[in-house]
């Protein structure tokens, strides 16, 4: 009887339930709520001894900054890491899922994986949910074939290219990378170049801002920089908005006196025994 | 029955192309009225969707001496109705021979206002001056002319998220004890330049600058100081 009552745990995959009841409410004029999105400048590309991946930390809904620092760098494999823009959720449980499948795909086979197998099982993912899944994804890793960077977009399109940039403030960054980008680059200009693209990103994007995370992925290891760069501090107010003491306005006041039983117990020196 | 089912845009998966007149270029303005004075602050940043058009374009309009106009919205309807509005205070003048004072201009401003409105300046309108008596006054608008005076406001883009704060911080909103003194200037400068920096913070139009207009019987004196560009 008792398993009567135990909530029903699903077995996984999306639930479709509320599908029909939401599009009947929508049609009444109550719209889904809107998720958020992570507006976005992010970017990719290869260098000497890797792959270097960018990204800016703000999160928006609409016009408002959601989230002043956001982390928009996600891990996949140990050499591979991927860099996010679209709606949050989506991005976080959709390179969270991969990262478990590429770890188990790891184990089966007792390989390092390859770059071209998260691209693919990514786009094979994305491709069957027709864009549903707002994620668009810069994808970077180095393995037994060399470096690649890689560009998947939310309807599950692949770009495999020495450099990409991605999200709102990809025009941006692109400007940067198309000007500034050449073969073979030493880490420090490849940090450098990447800075300016991303900062292309975070001045003249409006949903793009606050600081620059760089992630560094080579032969020997991964490396995460966050921030790289603070390119935006906060303006220090002038006022102090300290509430003085005793402004909140008591509207009654009410004395419930509460009795206190208390028993107390003390130790009694013990009297030495009479001997006499 | 086939042209039937091309004209009925009820169908699943049909969209109808519209057009606007209006376009949405962000912009915050902020307003305080002291006893002898009136402060006006607006950020310098214009934009459309999510690009950048200027960093320094002040949305403060001088009108006289003791009269500055704030207004954020649709920048080619600002441009259009302040414009109008100069030229309306010209022929004011000639034909008075005085220049208006703030209470006549923002009268004014209501009207001209309600003259368009079936076809409405997609506008935020704050004027900030000094009356007859030498006091400082505020007046707001909506969009359609409806008038409002007032001693703090907020407007544009990041209003409603500013206006609370004035609401607590000049006007002394749900605070016990919350007697009206006359705000300061320096208590009025300092709310303003932290509302903004506050707002810069959080609404993704507002940035960049901030420049300020302090309206005493003396004149207009201008101040600027910088928001973060992001």
């Amino acid at each position: 009887m008792a398993s009567t009552k135990v909530v029903n745990i699903p077995k996984g995959g999306f639930s479709f339930e509320n599908c029909q009841r939401n599009n009947f409410m929508a049609k009444q004029g109550f719209p889904a709520p809107k998720a958020v999105k992570t507006g976005t400048t992010i970017a990719g590309f290869i260098f000497k001894d890797g792959v270097i991946l960018g990204a800016d930390t703000r999160a928006t809904e609409g016009n408002i900054v959601a989230d002043k620092n956001c982390f928009k760098l996600h891990y996949m494999a140990p050499n591979i890491y991927c860099a996010g823009a679209g709606t949050a959720a989506d991005l976080e449980m959709t390179t969270l899922q991969m990262s478990s499948q590429l770890e188990l795909h790891r184990l089966n086979t007792g390989r390092q994986v390859k770059v071209a197998t998260a691209t693919r099982l990514l786009k094979q993912m994305l491709f069957r949910y027709q864009g549903h899944i707002g994620a668009a994804l810069v994808l970077g890793g180095i393995d037994s074939s060399g470096p690649h960077v890689c560009c998947i977009y939310p309807h599950g399109s692949t770009d495999s290219l020495p450099f990409v940039a991605m999200g709102s403030g990809s025009l941006a960054a692109m400007a940067f990378l198309e000007s500034g980008w050449k073969p073979d680059m030493e880490l420090a200009e490849a940090k450098v170049l990447m800075r300016n693209a991303i900062c292309g990103g975070i001045f003249n994007d409006l949903m793009s801002g606050s600081h620059v995370d760089l992630c560094i992925i080579t032969r020997e290891k991964a490396e995460m920089i966050r921030p790289f760069e603070v390119a935006n501090v906060k303006g220090e107010r002038q006022g102090s908005y300290r509430y003085p003491l005793g402004c909140t306005a008591t509207l009654s006041t009410r004395v419930i006196p509460i009795e206190i039983e208390s028993t107390v117990v003390r130790p009694v020196a013990e009297e030495s025994m009479d001997t006499a | 029955m086939f042209g039937q089912a091309i004209l009925n845009d009820n169908l699943p998966g049909a969209k109808q192309h519209h057009w606007s007149p209006y376009t949405d270029n962000g912009g915050t303005i902020v307003a305080v009225a002291g006893d002898d004075f009136a402060i006006i602050a607006s950020d310098t940043r214009l934009i459309q969707g999510y690009s950048i058009l200027s960093r320094e374009q002040t949305k403060l309009f001088k009108l006289s001496e003791q009269t500055v106009l704030g207004v954020s919205g649709c920048w080619c309807d600002v441009l259009t109705f302040t414009r109008t509005l100069e030229a309306r205070m010209k022929m004011y003048l000639h034909e008075h021979l005085k220049p208006m004072s703030t209470p006549a201009v923002a009268q004014l401003v209501s009207t001209m206002l309600y003259h368009k409105r079936f076809f409405p300046y997609y506008v935020s309108n704050i004027v900030a001056g000094l009356d007859q008596d030498g006091k400082g006054t505020l007046y707001s608008y909506d969009p359609v002319g409806h008038c409002e005076k007032n001693r703090y406001r907020a407007g544009g883009a990041a209003g409603a998220m500013l206006q609370p704060l004035l609401d607590n911080q000049v006007g002394l909103k749900n605070m016990k004890g919350g007697v009206l003194p006359d705000i300061t200037k320096e208590k009025a400068l300092m709310v303003i330049k932290d509302s903004f920096i506050s707002a810069a913070e959080r609404d993704t139009s507002t940035g960049d600058g901030v420049i300020i207009n302090i309206i005493t019987k003396s004149g207009v004196e201008v101040m600027h100081f910088p928001l973060r560009k992001d």
